[in-house]
């Protein structure tokens, strides 16, 4: 054991060069006579392309070449792939149109691509750009789902009311029967907010073309260059993966929304094979807010039916998604089987029968962000049993409790397709509850009653799944592709060490916690250890990084991968030390033989691999450098308990978060500073969600909150320093029993906040609020209240 | 950006007559404003004229009953000014809380007060102090200054060198930030001068800042918190957008207004 | 063009630039520093934050001809040598920076602050912190950073 192995909350190794200016990210990047990009977007969110007409653009100062839809159309370039095939309920395909990387006959979102301009400088590429000439014939555009399922204005001919797919999940009859005997039914009405997601380093790319080797390099700000690599070159372009490299270099943020193959790659990979000069291009924020994937926009309807005593029955529940104007290329696995599957939560519900319409409308598309599926179901249960409790006259940790899994139960077979493997939230949740001072409420409760404010607390007890995916069971549910990981473990002659990965680190931690398993499997210290990632030239494959899947698959790749590395080096080490294999023992860096004092460290081994003298070699071959593939048994199933204390000024309808406590079981913790910073921030996403982001499209689809002067980030004033933990039962289902912790704080803390404020509001008479719960909501709540309560 | 001329002026002659001869010519302070806009190629001004070297026009003097802050006075330094702090400490805490401190370290008085953003926080001082805006050509005062929204009464070339404020008997500001922006969703500032009580509010109004009569006259009566709050002031004419409907802006008209009078003292 | 001469974390740096050069763009592009970041275009993220003349502003709403002869600071002049500044080492040492894009402009205003207000309380931290967001850390960290750094500067 290191003192930098699993456990330690050791260092990032990556802190040094982002604190002293020297991170490389993908802007920071210039090439040999690079020239640059701007892209000519549609002010309009649905018009027919009458004409382009770029001819002054290409006659003005500075520009290189002005391409357009049809130019790429002319070169039989595809259209932008789906990852994730659903079926209706009858069984047929869901409906893909086309996803022209530059739109050929029409525009269907604010920011849709026309034309790419490439010029000396960016400046001069954006004054070409205004020279362009497009003739818009302008349609109706359909923005809000009733209205586009009400048929209208199509945003593709050939999806007809512009339902993607009408796909369900579960036992309808059998939930009908659980509602007839029901006691109680309760229902519920909720928006789960559209949100931009705003990493803090736009979108940028670089492309360029080597005319001596015919082959392609595309820099770009994803979070799976490999997964670009494998889309953009198999289903766009049809670039052989031999003749593209696609480097990710360090990379400011994802949070999902890099995850996905966009149109600005495939557009400047394709054009630097035309113009033949390396070509960059960087969003401007307005371009990310209007053109990066959004997330969530679900509305619902569902009911829950109780017996007498509040046990859950059965959970009936309708939804549609928004899908935006195409599907991205996981927005069709997100309102369904990241969703649905979710519904039994933490809860024995017996039955549940759940039905998902997605919906094309005029905005930009809509596919994965941080959670993913995950809290639009935590928020719609959570809000769901406190309105349950409160119509029943149950406490809402009772309700919870009564009808919690217990830890004896797992591997707990839901009724919606997930076998959780392990885990115990009552546990979690009673720590949440002490650490939290559930008791004494009632107290804080009367002294901010004092100062003229309203107080409240919110429980929401959580289970999701991550660490996508066990690639069987993914495929079986529509994934057009596995999703297992890769690790190269590459040992130098002097016993340094190399880790490839497939995952990438964006801020994730990943060259620390990697190297963390590496300095434990090893024995070596963490300085021995360098991990690369997010080069398709330096990594063998790799599927990437999302759904808190990089430490629960990855992790275990590698340590597959250092198990090979150590097997292999105890038969050198046997050969040399003259002993069996099997007397060959190894711990702290050094191979011994059992009952001597025979030894050797780690690096006179890999010396004696790589320059071999004596060695064994008719049974191995020199080297000592190993592959390996993993794929996991299941999902993981991270889970537990975030309660949230607000205070509201009901003068003003302002909320303040007063406290926040968070219990997570997240499985064995590799580095536990990185795993609470991790909480951190998926609690600020998740309390932007509930009470500050959210975004807005005028009827004529223009995005009103285009702009940080309109889109409301969380800033460090609105949030308080939060209170975690951890509580963990190991994870069952990968070699490090990890369970992956990326995405819980954005999963469960919601439901947490909302049930603060309407518990802060009750008094008041105020029963409902939606998502976010700005200032002017609460007071405009408070009102409604008043004047409802006057006319009873 | 589109291209422009850049020069700078050694005087504020100098700064005008640039400004004028040019085609289409801007001063430039602090540009907290002005080089967003450009950015986003919202404007398109043939020349620039940096006004930083322009001698006399930065410096907060004291003038016994009234002070005077100089057009290129850093937001930083009217919020830190000891002769701010001790006759208007109304006007010290507003300027402490305009925008973020970068932007503080940057934007100018008359800079804000030329441009008359509906939702900045510095008309709404200069219509409650009852201020005396000072160009290169005249005096003009806070009335006959504001006139809408992005618009005064300066002419083409027209440069404000100062900005006069009457020192008041009391004086409080209370801002309701917008969540995004941070500008004033509503902001109040009231004051009594030698018997005459004002407030003034900024915002809210579509047509730029305004002066609350309803909550001047609740005042006058009664100088108290309770009495600002009391009155419920109409949303005829207040802006809705989608961070407040009119009806939650005149709510927190009244809001802010009790609170300024509380910083009032 | 017109030539735009600073100092820059202590070295004279002149460059010919287009008067529509923003100081970030002079910086990033023509002196090839890549540590100051742009995040948005409406001035309000703050991964642009540098100090000119010893105060924290903007590099993305400044002109590169506006600070002609002035002091410039950015993220590169803080260390010396490998040794971090102490705000850096406050950084690393509570996990103050996830992704790093907003790190650098973090830093840079952290330092303004302590050189204003030495012993700040976290109140006052995170109300300074309005011109600089952070997508990742939930600014957990970043308060406690600032804390310790300013701490640290005290000495």
């Amino acid at each position: 054991m290191t003192d930098t192995g699993i456990g330690a909350s050791v260092k990032r190794v990556e802190d040094q060069r982002f604190l002293t200016g020297n991170g490389n990210y993908t802007d920071d990047i210039n090439r040999p006579d690079q020239s640059h990009a701007w892209i000519l977007r549609s002010p309009h969110a649905h018009a027919t392309l009458k004409s382009v007409d770029t001819s002054k653009a290409e006659a003005a100062e500075g520009v290189i070449a002005v391409l357009t839809g049809a130019d790429m159309a002319a070169d039989g370039v595809g259209g932008l792939p789906c990852g994730w095939q659903i079926h209706n309920k009858d069984g047929s395909p869901m409906l893909e149109p086309g996803h022209p990387p530059l739109a050929v006959d029409k525009v269907r979102y604010v920011g849709d691509q026309v034309a790419i301009v490439i010029a000396e400088t960016r400046d001069a590429a954006r004054d070409g750009a205004e020279l362009i000439e497009v003739d818009y014939g302008v349609l109706d555009a359909v923005i809000d789902m009733d209205g586009a399922l009400a048929g209208g204005s199509l945003v593709h001919d050939n999806v007809p009311n512009n339902r993607c797919f009408d796909w369900e999940l579960g036992d309808k009859n059998g939930v009908d029967e659980a509602f007839s005997k029901a006691d109680h039914v309760v229902s519920i009405d909720l928006v789960n907010n559209r949100l931009i997601p705003n990493a803090m380093e736009p979108r940028a790319a670089i492309s360029e073309f080597d005319r001596s080797t015919g082959q392609y390099t595309l820099y770009t700000t994803t979070q799976n260059p490999h997964v670009i690599r494998l889309l953009m070159g198999a289903f766009v372009l049809q670039i052989p993966e031999h003749k593209l490299r696609v480097i990710a270099p360090d990379v400011g943020g994802g949070f999902g929304s890099k995850i996905f193959h966009y149109a600005e790659e495939a557009i400047l990979t394709w054009a630097a094979g035309k113009v033949h000069r390396p070509i960059k291009w960087t969003a401007e924020r307005s371009e990310s807010f209007a053109t990066d994937a959004h997330g969530r926009d679900h509305e619902t309807h569902a009911e829950l039916a109780l017996d007498k005593d509040g046990a859950f029955l059965g959970l009936r529940v309708a939804t549609k998604a928004n899908v935006g104007a195409y599907l991205s290329t996981f927005g069709s696995s997100v309102p369904t089987y990241l969703y649905a599957t979710l519904l039994a939560g933490v809860y024995t519900t017996p039955v549940i029968y759940a039905e998902v319409q997605t919906v094309f409308t005029n905005t930009v598309p809509v596919d994965a962000y941080r959670g993913a599926g995950r809290p639009e179901c935590t928020y719609l249960l959570e809000r769901l049993v406190n309105k349950a409790a409160r119509e029943l006259g149950i406490d809402p940790v009772e309700i919870r409790k009564k009808n919690m899994i217990q830890a004896d139960q797992y591997p707990y077979q839901t009724p919606v397709a997930l076998q959780y493997d392990c885990g115990d939230i009552p546990a979690s949740f009673e720590s949440a509850l002490k650490a939290a001072d559930y008791t004494g409420f009632e107290k804080r409760r009367a002294a901010s009653e004092k100062d003229g404010k309203l107080r409240g607390i919110g429980i929401s007890t959580y289970v999701e799944a991550c660490g996508i995916a066990p690639s069987a069971v993914a495929g079986a549910l529509g994934a057009r592709a596995g999703l297992y990981e890769s690790a190269q473990v590459r040992v130098h002659p002097t016993g340094s060490v190399t880790v490839f990965t497939g995952t990438h680190n964006h801020g994730q931690g990943h060259e620390t916690t990697f190297a963390q398993l590496v300095s434990e499997s090893f024995g070596i210290p963490i300085e021995h250890v360098e991990i690369s990632h997010g080069d398709t030239d330096q990594v063998q494959f790799g599927m990437g990084t999302y759904g808190s899947r990089s430490l629960a698959v990855g992790g275990p790749a590698i340590l597959n991968a250092c198990n090979k590395v150590i097997d292999k080096a105890k038969k050198i080490a046997a050969h040399i030390m003259e002993a069996d294999v099997s007397d060959i023992e190894f711990a702290d860096g050094k191979f011994t033989v059992a009952g001597t004092d025979k030894e050797m460290a780690f690096g006179e081994i890999s010396l004696a691999a790589y320059v071999p003298h004596n060695y064994p070699i008719e049974e191995i071959e020199p080297g000592l450098d190993e592959n390996a593939f993993y794929d996991p048994l299941n999902f993981s199933f991270p889970g537990g308990a975030h309660i949230c204390e607000v205070e509201v000024d009901p003068d003003t309808g302002t909320t303040e978060i007063v406290g926040f406590t968070a219990v997570d079981d997240v499985g064995r913790v590799v580095n536990p500073m990185i795993v609470a910073g991790q909480v951190h921030g998926g609690l600020a996403q998740g309390v932007g969600q509930a009470i500050l982001e959210g975004c807005v499209y005028d009827d004529d689809g223009q995005l009103l909150t285009g702009s940080y002067m309109d889109y409301t980030m969380p800033r460090a004033d609105n949030l308080p320093s939060f209170s975690v933990a951890t509580q963990s039962v190991m994870g069952a289902s990968n070699p490090l029993e990890v369970k992956g912790v990326g995405e819980v704080g954005a999963i469960g803390s919601p439901p947490a906040v909302v049930n603060a404020i309407l518990d802060a509001l009750a008094p008041l008479g105020v029963e409902d609020i939606s998502m976010p719960t700005t200032s002017q909501k609460v007071w405009q709540a408070i009102q409604d209240s008043n004047v409802r309560q006057a006319a009873e | 950006m589109y291209q422009f001329n850049y020069q700078k002026a050694g005087s504020a002659d100098e700064a005008a007559s640039a400004v004028s001869s040019a085609e289409d010519g801007r001063f430039l302070a602090g540009g907290m404003t002005l080089i967003p806009t450009l950015k986003q190629r919202l404007a398109q001004p043939s020349d620039l004229v940096d006004l930083a070297d322009v001698n006399d026009l930065a410096g907060v003097s004291d003038g016994g009953d009234s002070i005077t802050i100089g057009a290129m006075t850093r937001h930083v330094d009217v919020a830190t000014s000891n002769v701010v702090q001790s006759k208007i400490p109304a006007l010290a805490s507003l300027a402490d809380n305009i925008g973020d401190p970068q932007v503080r370290n940057r934007g100018t008085i008359g800079g804000s007060v030329a441009n008359n953003d509906p939702a900045a926080d510095y008309p709404a001082a200069v219509l409650a102090l009852n201020a005396t805006v000072i160009t290169n050509q005249r005096e003009i005062t806070a009335e006959d200054f504001f006139d809408g929204m992005f618009t005064t009464a300066l002419e083409d070339g027209e440069l404000i060198t100062a900005v006069r404020f009457p020192v008041p008997d009391k004086a409080g500001y209370a801002k309701f930030p917008n969540p995004a922006s941070r500008y004033a969703l509503v902001g109040v500032m009231v004051a009594q001068t030698g018997g005459e009580t004002r407030v003034s509010v900024t915002g809210a109004g579509q047509d730029g800042v305004f002066r609350a009569a309803e909550i001047e006259s609740a005042l006058s009566g009664s100088w108290s918190a309770d009495a600002a709050k009391g009155v419920k002031m109409s949303d005829d004419g207040l802006n809705a957008d989608i961070h407040a409907s009119a009806e939650y802006r005149a709510h927190l008209i009244s809001v802010m207004a009790s609170r300024a009078v509380d910083a009032a003292g | 063009m017109p030539t735009v001469s600073m100092t820059v974390n202590g070295k004279s740096v002149s460059a010919d630039v287009e008067p529509r050069t923003l100081l970030v763009q002079y910086l990033r592009e023509h002196l090839g520093m890549t540590g100051t970041h742009v995040g948005c275009d409406t001035s309000q993220c703050g991964a642009c934050v540098v100090h000119v003349n010893g105060e924290s502003l903007k590099s993305c709403t400044m002109l590169a001809a506006q600070a002609e002869g002035a002091d410039v600071t950015t993220i590169e002049g803080l260390a010396n040598g490998d040794e971090l500044h102490p705000m850096q080492e406050a950084f690393r040492e509570n996990h103050g920076l996830q992704c790093g894009f907003c790190t650098p402009g973090m830093v840079m205003s952290a330092l303004d602050l302590v050189q204003k207000n030495p012993d700040p309380s976290e109140r006052e931290v995170r109300e300074w912190l309005e011109g600089n967001l952070c997508r990742c850390t939930g600014y957990h960290n970043i308060v406690k950073s600032i804390l310790a750094g300013a701490q640290a500067l005290k000495g």
